[in-house]
């Protein structure tokens, strides 16, 4: 938080007002809209596309809306995306090639204007994300354009959580409910008798100016501590936790583990846990032509490490078996991406566990891991004293 | 292929030493036979300079070259185990210039002395190792072009 | 240029052997890729098929050489390609073999198969500043003497510079080969340098590379001086697609050339 940090009150109608201010401003506005059965990510015209009065309920390998009597609008838990759709988007075109009948070969980046995005309702462990995704591609040694302009270009507007999952582990993960910084405006959602309202934070130059030409009203004693309480609260009411040990050091020692086998023999391998993952960022390339042969394009699309071709070399995969690829994909997470990036790659959103169609729990199988580690440990121990 | 398998570095001096006690100097002209297959392994050499090459003898063709031995390398070692028959043919590819020890005496020296003999089967068996290795890692046609070797 | 490819004209067009073949390439307009460094790679585009990593064989002042040997659509692709034709190029990417590392010291190239394309311009290197180094080494396996790349143009290496000790090693020899016949690491024996004052640099299939980096241990190189070259899937070359890694080394950025100190116990865990 800075010192400069203006604290209001919203109530519902300056919700809609902010939703406005942003198109205003010629922005996309992405906000959380009940489709499909779940809480998705769209683009939202007005507040009312929000899902008032809908939570979630959730468990490994499950996921079901339900009705809220309290007309709560920030209660659901993350849904099947996050903000990576938007920012990292599924497919993207980065270049055309024409040949000329010459044979001459001219290529053009694709220099389409990336959208004004402004997000509402990202949670704090989402904003995490971003920053991680930020690193691998927007920092280093070869910034992604297209990722950074959009990512410049984004108004964040987080929001507080109150409602935590049986799948949320983001303490455990180092972070929290709460959103302490990376946003433009963060909203706390307070629910009681004096009301529907949201106590909004400014982050940012921006979010001052937007917060100023919005309807609000002070920031009251009440509503802070209201707001204080309901976050302080859902940290301790998280629904899973990672096992309190250096996980960066708990992979590195399980590379041989045999629990790898046990969960292959569940892991369907089919890239789910990769596509809802806030962080995960791989993707691959195609070649696209058109019937004359003049003219191509390269695409990128997502791709996942559960794909058998993914570490195709000629020849075949390096990682063929199902083992190695749960491996690749836990290791990478929660181990290697510290030399890589400089941090986890793990946020503790719980998307991983709730939308596994065998329900294979991140938390879980680390715990194994940790138990299969500490395990051996004593048992090699016991055989020096042995010795 | 962990080991290397020089006289110099793979048995320890004193052994090494007594070893050469029982050296003699030889020298070859290229293309000279040293030895054939199924003939009775009497001899072995260390190799100072020049380069032999390992052959085997298949009907209607050239001998087939299995391997080239060159600088501070072990020269035959069907001496060391009985039946005490060369599995290969030997010859110069080039002047050669080399150590040459009588068999028998030192299968005797390593009788009189186990710890002179477990030297000398430890250094012989890194040999027959490290070939072995060698072997095995061309036997997967790893240059091969793409898609003529084994299936993947 | 890292974002789109730079078109460059292929100049010339060499087959070294039955798979494989040197292109010669030079800018097609104006624009010209920054000066590869020895080891380093780049993502060369066969126009409507796709881009490849391919190392850089020989750096000319404006003109590129990459060797490619055909084992895939791409490759394939590149390997037909006449003079006058024209690919992309991105780079240039990845970590050099850094021939500075080996100043004041023995240097052995061990090569296998066309891993002596990624080493020519390191061996150039150094004999175009011979008193920079102490003795210079250069162990090639083939699997022929017909698939020997180079082989006209390693004579002249061994006649026209200063001592170069040159020895080549094929796997099958044919009835006119005079030379040594067996893997490359027993061409180690022969070789000179002093272990522990030497710079190894080594390129090949991956099972050579691990037998030859651990011959070189085992004679008391340094694991941290003894330079591979690895290779793995690579998309994008700038560390955000996330295919090629190794444990935590992402290849295209770490890599492709990179220390046994940091890879060896990673290349022991299978599938990694």
């Amino acid at each position: 938080m800075t010192n400069s940090t203006t604290t209001a009150v919203l109530d519902r109608d300056g919700l809609s007002a902010l939703v406005q201010a942003l198109a205003a401003q010629g922005r996309t506005v992405v906000g959380p809209t009940v489709r499909d059965g779940a809480v998705v990510l769209a683009e939202i015209a007005s507040a009312d596309d929000l899902p008032f009065g809908w939570g979630t309920e959730v468990e490994a390998g499950r996921y079901r809306l339900v009705p809220r009597d309290d007309g709560a609008v920030f209660a659901h838990t993350a849904g099947p995306q996050s903000w990576k759709t938007y920012l990292h988007p599924q497919r993207e075109r980065l270049w055309s090639a024409e040949r000329a009948a010459d044979g001459h070969l001219s290529v053009t980046e694709d220099g389409s204007e990336q959208p004004s995005y402004a997000f509402l309702g990202v949670r704090p462990c989402d904003l995490r994300a971003i920053a991680i995704q930020d690193r691998v591609l927007a920092g280093g040694r070869y910034p992604d354009r297209g990722y950074r302009e959009r990512r410049t270009g984004a108004f964040l507007i987080a929001a507080e959580c109150t409602e935590p999952g049986a799948t949320c582990f983001c303490v455990s993960m180092g972070g929290g409910p709460a959103a302490d910084s990376g946003f433009d405006l963060a909203l706390t959602e307070v629910l009681d008798r004096a009301g529907h309202r949201f106590l909004v934070r400014t982050g940012s130059e921006a979010g001052e100016e937007v917060l100023s030409g919005l309807p609000r009203h002070p920031a009251d004693a009440h509503t802070r501590n209201a707001a204080r309480t309901a976050v302080d609260a859902a940290r301790d009411r998280m629904g899973r936790a990672m096992p309190p040990v250096d996980l960066r050091a708990l992979m590195g020692e399980s590379l041989e583990a045999d629990r790898w086998d046990d969960v292959a023999a569940r892991c369907l391998t089919c890239g789910n846990c990769t596509m809802v993952c806030p962080t995960c960022f791989c993707t691959t390339t195609e070649e696209v032509t058109d019937l004359t042969g003049d003219h191509a394009e390269r695409w990128q699309h997502w791709d996942s490490c559960f794909d058998v071709d993914f570490s195709h070399l000629h020849g075949g995969p390096v990682r063929a078996s199902a083992r190695s690829r749960y491996r690749q994909w836990l290791t990478h997470k929660l181990s290697t991406w510290y030399e890589q990036f400089g941090s986890s790659g793990c946020v503790g959103c719980g998307r991983c566990v709730t939308w596994c169609p065998v329900g294979i729990d991140i938390t879980e199988e680390a715990a194994a891991l940790h138990d299969e580690l500490t395990d051996r440990l004593r048992r090699e121990k016991q055989k020096e004293t042995e010795r | 292929m962990t080991s290397t398998t020089t006289l110099s570095m793979a048995l320890p001096v004193e052994h090494r030493d007594r070893l050469m006690r029982l050296a003699r100097e030889v020298s070859f002209e290229a293309g000279e036979r040293l030895f054939e297959e199924g003939r009775r392994a009497d001899r072995f050499w260390i190799i100072r300079t020049g380069t032999v090459l390992l052959d085997l003898h298949v009907p209607g063709r050239r001998a087939a070259v299995i391997e080239s031995l060159g600088h501070g390398e072990l020269l035959g070692w069907s001496w060391h185990y009985a039946p005490y028959v060369w599995q290969l043919g030997a010859e110069t590819l080039s002047p050669v210039r080399a150590w040459e020890f009588d068999a028998e005496a030192v299968r005797a020296a390593c009788a009189r002395d186990p710890e002179f003999g477990r030297a000398v089967a430890t250094w012989v068996g890194r040999v027959v190792a490290h070939r072995l290795q060698a072997s095995r890692i061309r036997l997967l046609d790893l240059y091969a072009p793409y898609g003529s070797g084994t299936p993947a | 240029m890292n974002d789109v490819p730079v078109p460059y004209q292929v100049t010339g067009v060499r087959r070294e052997s039955a798979d494989t073949v040197s292109l010669t390439l030079a800018p097609a307009g104006e624009e010209a890729l920054e000066p590869f460094a020895p080891g380093q790679f780049a993502m060369v585009y066969a126009f409507g098929v796709g881009e490849i990593p391919v190392s850089v064989s020989r750096i000319g002042r404006r003109e590129l050489v990459h060797t490619v040997r055909s084992v895939g659509a791409v490759s394939a692709a590149l390997c037909a390609l006449r003079p006058g034709s024209q690919v992309g190029l991105r780079g240039p990417f990845g970590t050099g073999w850094g021939l500075e590392r080996a100043a004041g010291q023995d240097i052995v190239v061990v090569t296998g198969g066309i891993g002596l394309a990624p080493l020519r311009p390191l061996v150039l290197a150094a004999l175009a500043a011979r008193r920079a180094y102490g003795r210079l080494n250069l162990l090639v396996g083939s699997r022929t003497p017909e698939d020997l790349l180079y082989a006209d143009r390693i004579r002249a290496w061994v006649d026209s510079h200063g001592p170069l000790h040159c020895q080549v090693t094929v796997d099958r020899p044919s009835p006119a080969w005079w030379g040594h016949v067996g893997l490359v690491t027993t061409l180690l024996n022969s070789a000179l340098f002093t272990p522990e004052n030497t710079t190894a640099y080594v390129c090949g299939p991956e099972p050579m590379i691990r037998a030859t980096a651990r011959d070189l241990l085992h004679r008391g190189v340094r694991p941290e001086r003894i330079r591979v070259s690895l290779e793995r899937n690579m998309r994008c070359a700038t560390g955000h697609c996330g295919h090629c890694q190794l444990g935590g080394v992402l290849m295209c950025l770490d890599g492709p050339v990179i220390g046994w100190d940091r890879v060896e116990s990673l290349l022991a865990v299978r599938e990694l």
